[in-house]
């Protein structure tokens, strides 16, 4: 049943970029003009396309939520970025970032997408030192490297704990130049609410104005995604309480088929919650694995403080079980080890439900000054939101929601199946398979911005050159305004008792336990059940103060809320069908002897996208298969 | 040229105005310290006069007067009109403001300081430098300050003028050099310590003048006035 | 130390940027001294909420200090009382059983207020788009490794660029002045080799935005510097000056 074309350009891994660049129809400058690109999201990989396009001549409207471009959630990373530079001199290709992250990814993303991002990674660096970015370098002025979970060589590019917001903000800064050129223009505080489809191809968003209410129509060639990751469907994750899945959401009800939904990367070093208040968990960077050492207790409810307890009755269980890569394992290994020694009543803290990452050793050997350094700001972090100081006591840490590798299902192109629409960065499914790698959604941001979209969109748009924009009193856009009008006003007029944190909340309960870092069919069954019951409640229960026509945060979160219960159905859904274990996705029900996810590479190596089939229906699976030309498929392993 | 003036049409370039109109108004001030200090040669203040008619018969120092008349001119005038402008740029202020640690009180209070040091100036140029210079009387002007110094009230604003003046340098001192870029992260805090030291060197040499001639500490003031 | 406190909430209520607006007093009995501030203001909103009232709206996103999203002025200060603490950071640990807690927005005329708390901080995006970059299309760069940096510089540029445009930095000011924020841009490019070709045109515009906008002259006090919550030196703005100085006695 493969129904979908992923385009990839013939030839051999190695080539297919550079023979697809020289060889995709191209739109002329004086043509570039008339073209309109409306991109949603400003983060690494809204920022970089938008202003990689206008730097091409194309007119771009950019949509934000937050206040201003320079917040959007790629802000908040801050371990570093890939790329295939081999300035260690470790060996390091781009062949091996590509394996790295194939292995990673458990054998379930695109051989020709993953290669690609791994050749233009070396661009990124490049265009981000030009821009200004302040990397961290050595006393001989050259740029300085650290490791990252899940490989062998250094290949992580870092500006202190705060990469994520050097590179955003390089992004942001490109984008500046080019609003103050009247190339971009900047819409801050606009949420985009629906997309126009004009003769089945993406031609318009309906957004509305944060600050006013108000309801406005954009017309455009071609529109373009990048608005992030669903995280927050958890209710507690480590995204900013803004992300949300409402575009793309809108998307998928318009026809973009939706792949491997259920694919969320639970992050194993994020600090433990602390009570019902929680609003959301903070992450600590997984670069702190390179000189912290991960252990527990070795006896079961052992109280005494972390210092007394001496080595030998500690289990350093990382180092123990996977003895070729230690702490440095990858995310989703580190995850269920952690909770399996909670399980097992090993966990530390007052809820039972943390595990140490200690820096004791590594300061004996290196010194307080290397590790502050080093993680200066997290240790700050750490201390100002526990009250405990890290150089004295171990961290407590537990694993939290932290990635979605689903999102819209595109091809090469990074297209959707909606002719026209793209979607870039965490939006997309595109290239971390089953779970990503560390350091490699900055990576994939910057590649689908900088250096990707600008050549594949010529490819369609060159088709577009003659037509004028779909004007926006085309009844297309009526209907669509229409559509945002009538929902919002059934939401405000809802007027039950419940806030819509609390329903939010509800359903974050339900996945996590049922949908999150173990699965299984008998608790993916009642999520489902539980969440149908939720959607009804939600619509009979929510509570939206203020009104329409103003500025009003409830009624903003309530809008997204809806949409993720219905997006929590669609992930428990696809984990309920996917019967194997694979990455993130660890079905209970096939494991190996030792507990490791076991794939079932007959059955499931395909990527599941799902297509919307209308309210009250099944949607239907569609399956992209994914074949390895270069790749060996094998059992990953740490040991 | 015209080019170059353009820059002064900023907010940093209206500082730099103060900081360089500041810094010249600190040469004058050392300048006049010194001048201030030939009262203490205990020869019957014949040094300082001598000095002082030096002033007011040189041709270079009518030319330097003028150039520091305007030089206060400039630096009252942007003085009031940088904080008039800053008070404007937060119509609605603040309902409650902590600033205690926020900065020190002397840089957040030149505008006060600097009124004060006016309103001073005044005074001081009304009993000094206005009968000597422009009515050319003929008594002695170590008399004259001697004598003035006697006053209770004349000796208290003295005294009480040079600790403004102090706190006005205490922040002015370094500032001036931070608004033309002399500073970094390696010299602020010697250049703060600079500035206080200054400061005080200022203030103490200046007002020691109303002390030493109302208390006649060493006899400076039975040295002059004879009594 | 108690685990929970009671608190009086004294908030700065205003409908949008033309109404008039007042502070309103609200009762938080048992606030946990786990939670963290915005933490706090939730718990006040679930109860208004539930209660009817409107709840009180405030900028947020990252609640980890480094989307520069939150903006209150808490007991007098931007941020509260902690240093280098943006307001999501700042955990009620920090506050007294019984207290009364004052809660404003910025205040700055560049920065007008949207509604209750929220403000509008467009302004920082015009300075930067004056000038705060560097003019290299994507794909015309060098190999990263081309220019050597030294690495003083650029520690001392990241310092600079650590920058997460809050505006606590203008809401502190006695002068409004936006000064910290323009510098930490300008110092950080004129640090590397990458921002030189552009310095003089860069801090000429800057400068001109920043006032344009409306803010104060910076008269060196250092309260920006003082409850700046990355702790971004005024040292930066005696670079800015100097930059300024040599750019507009440059001959071109
Ligand atoms: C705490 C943390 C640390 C991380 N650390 C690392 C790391 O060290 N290395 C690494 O490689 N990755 C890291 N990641 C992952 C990485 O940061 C993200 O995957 C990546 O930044 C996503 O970028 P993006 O451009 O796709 O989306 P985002 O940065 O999330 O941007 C989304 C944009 O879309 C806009 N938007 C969203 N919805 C709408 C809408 N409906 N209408 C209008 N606009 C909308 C938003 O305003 C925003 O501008 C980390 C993630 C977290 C949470
Ligand atoms: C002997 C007289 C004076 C001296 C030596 C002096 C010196 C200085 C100096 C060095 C500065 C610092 C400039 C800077 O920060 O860049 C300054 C600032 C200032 N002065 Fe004066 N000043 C004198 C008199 C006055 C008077 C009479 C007034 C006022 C009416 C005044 C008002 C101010 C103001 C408002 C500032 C600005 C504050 C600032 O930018 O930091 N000063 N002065
Ligand atoms: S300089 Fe500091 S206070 Fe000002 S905007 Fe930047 S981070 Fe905020
Ligand atoms: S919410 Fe992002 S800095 Fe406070």
């Amino acid at each position: 049943m493969n129904t979908l074309n992923s385009k990839i350009p013939d030839g051999s891994i190695e080539n297919k970029w550079t023979r697809y660049k020289s060889t995709v129809r191209l739109v002329n400058p004086s043509n570039k003009r008339r073209i309109e690109v409306l991109v949603i999201g400003s983060g690494l990989a809204g920022a970089s396309a938008a202003a990689s396009l206008a730097e091409l001549g194309y007119n771009v409207k950019c949509f934000c939520f937050q206040d201003s471009p320079r917040r959007a959630h790629s802000i908040a990373a801050q371990g570093g970025i890939n790329a295939a530079k081999n300035y260690s001199n470790d060996g390091d290709s781009v062949y091996r970032l590509f394996y790295d992250t194939v292995k990673g990814g458990d054998f379930r993303s695109r051989e020709a997408n993953v290669y690609r991002l791994a050749e233009v990674s070396a661009n990124i660096i490049d265009q981000c030192v030009a821009q200004g970015v302040p990397f961290a370098r050595e006393y001989g002025g050259l740029l300085d490297n650290r490791s990252f979970g899940g490989v062998q060589v250094s290949r992580t590019f870092y500006a202190r704990g705060q990469t994520g917001q050097q590179l955003l903000l390089g992004a942001y800064s490109a984008l500046s130049r080019q609003i103050a050129k009247g190339q971009v223009k900047m819409y801050n505080r606009h949420e985009m609410q629906e997309l126009v489809i004009v003769d089945g191809k993406a031609s318009g968003i309906i957004t509305r104005n944060l600050v006013t209410g108000e309801l406005e129509r954009f017309s455009g060639h071609s529109v373009v995604l990048a608005t992030g990751g669903y995280g927050n469907v958890f209710y507690l994750s480590t995204n900013a309480m803004g992300s949300n899945t409402t575009a793309i959401w809108k998307a998928y009800r318009k026809g973009a088929f939706f792949a491997n939904p259920c694919y969320t990367q639970i992050h194993p070093t994020c600090i433990p919650v602390s009570g019902d208040y929680q609003s959301k968990l903070t992450l600590m960077s997984e670069s702190l694995r390179n000189d912290g050492r991960v252990w527990v207790p070795k006896a079961q409810h052992d109280k005494r403080k972390p210092r007394e307890i001496p080595d030998q009755e500690r289990d350093y269980y990382l180092e123990r079980k996977y003895p070729a890569y230690g702490n440095l394992v990858p995310r989703d290994v580190a995850s269920r080890a952690a909770k399996q020694v909670c399980d097992e009543g090993r966990g530390v803290g007052p809820s039972g439900l943390a595990v140490y990452l200690d820096f004791r050793d590594a300061i004996q050997r290196l010194g307080r000054h290397v590790i502050s350094e080093r993680y200066g700001n997290l240790f700050e972090m750490y201390e100002k939101i526990t009250g405990e100081d890290p150089y004295q006591t171990p961290m407590r840490i537990y694993p939290a929601v932290h990635y979605t590798m689903g999102g819209l299902w595109v091809d090469y192109n990074l297209m959707t199946t909606i002719p026209g629409l793209y979607a870039l960065g965490e939006c997309n499914f595109s290239d971390h398979g089953a779970n990503r790698l560390g350091a490699s959604a900055l990576m994939q941001g910057l590649a689908d911005g900088y250096f990707i979209i600008p050549y594949t969109i010529g490819a369609y748009l060159a088709d577009d050159i003659r037509v004028q924009v779909t004007p926006t009193d085309h009844p297309a856009f009526q209907e669509a305004e229409n559509s945002v009008r009538g929902r919002i006003d059934k939401l405000m007029n809802v007027k039950g008792s419940q806030p819509v944190e609390e329903l939010h909340k509800k359903l974050g309960k339900i996945l996590w336990e049922y949908c999150g870092m173990a699965r299984n069919e008998q608790g993916l069954n009642k999520a489902l059940a539980e969440i149908k019951l939720l959607k009804e409640e939600f619509w009979k229960e929510v509570k939206i103060p203020g009104g329409t026509n103003e500025f009003n945060p409830e009624l903003d979160k309530a809008g997204r809320v809806a949409d993720f219960i219905e997006l929590g159905e669609l992930m428990v859904l696809d984990a309920l069908h996917r019967k194997e274990s694979c990455g993130c996705h660890f079905r209970e029900e096939s494991q190996t002897a030792e507990g490791e996810a076991k794939r079932d590479d007959n059955t499931f190596s395909y990527v599941a996208a799902w297509e919307f089939k209308g309210d009250g229906s099944e949607p239907a699976l569609n399956k992209e298969a994914l074949e390895f030309e270069v790749v060996h498929l094998a059992q990953r392993s740490y040991k | 040229m015209i080019h170059a003036l353009k820059m002064f049409y900023t907010t940093v370039g209206r500082k730099m105005i103060m900081a360089l109109t500041g810094l010249f108004l600190v040469t004058f001030l050392i300048e006049h310290l010194y001048g201030n200090l030939l009262l203490y040669k205990l020869d019957g203040g014949v040094a300082f006069n001598e000095y002082s008619e030096f002033l007011v018969s040189s041709l270079f120092i009518r030319v330097v007067e003028i150039a520091l008349f305007a030089g206060f001119l400039i630096h009252i005038i942007d003085g009031i009109y940088l904080t008039l402008y800053n008070r404007r740029a937060r119509k609605i202020r603040y309902e409650v403001e902590h600033v205690s640690g926020l900065g020190t009180w002397f840089s957040r209070n030149m505008g006060l300081t600097g009124a004060v040091i006016f309103f001073f100036l005044v005074v001081h140029l009304k009993s000094f430098f206005v009968p000597y210079r422009i009515f050319h009387t003929d008594t002695s002007l170590a008399y004259e300050v001697a004598s003035a110094f006697r006053s209770n009230w004349y000796a208290a604003l003295y005294v009480v003028s040079m600790v403004i003046l102090g706190s006005h340098l205490n922040h002015g001192f370094q500032s001036a050099f931070h608004s033309l870029g002399f500073n970094n992260i390696k010299y602020m805090k010697p250049m703060k310590t600079l500035g206080t030291l200054f400061a005080l060197i200022m203030m103490i040499g200046f007002a020691s003048f109303p002390i030493m001639f109302y208390f006649d500490i060493f006899g400076v003031g039975t040295d002059i006035l004879g009594h | 130390m108690s685990e929970t406190i009671n608190l009086k909430l004294k908030v700065w209520r205003q409908k949008n940027t033309s109404a008039k607006g007042r502070f309103e007093i609200y009762d938080m009995p048992g606030v946990s001294t786990h939670m963290s501030f915005l933490e706090m203001m939730d718990v006040l909103n679930d109860k208004l909420i539930r209660g009817g009232q409107e709840p009180v709206a405030f900028d947020h996103d990252c609640r980890e200090g480094i989307c520069g999203m939150c903006s209150m002025f808490i007991n007098g200060r931007a941020h509260g009382p902690l240093r280098g603490t943006t307001a999501c950071q700042l955990h009620m640990r920090h506050f007294q059983d019984g207290e009364t807690i004052t809660i404003e927005p910025w205040r700055a005329n560049a920065f007008p207020v949207i509604r209750d708390l929220v403000v509008d901080r467009s302004a920082f995006d015009k300075i930067i788009q004056a000038g705060g970059f560097v003019s290299v299309n994507t794909g015309n760069a060098p190999d990263a490794n081309s220019i050597p940096v030294e690495k003083h510089k650029a520690e001392e540029s990241f310092d600079a660029a650590a920058c997460i445009g809050c505006g606590a930095c203008v809401a502190s000011c006695k002068n409004s002045s936006a000064m910290l924020f323009l510098s930490a841009k300008v110092s950080q490019l004129a640090l590397l080799p990458q921002g030189d070709p552009e310095r003089k045109v860069r801090v000429l515009k800057m400068v001109q935005a920043h006032d344009e906008a409306g803010f104060g002259s910076c008269t060196n006090i250092g309260a920006c510097e003082a409850k700046c919550p990355k702790n971004i030196s005024i040292a930066h703005i005696a670079r800015l000056n100097k930059e300024y100085l040599r750019a507009s006695l440059a001959r071109d």
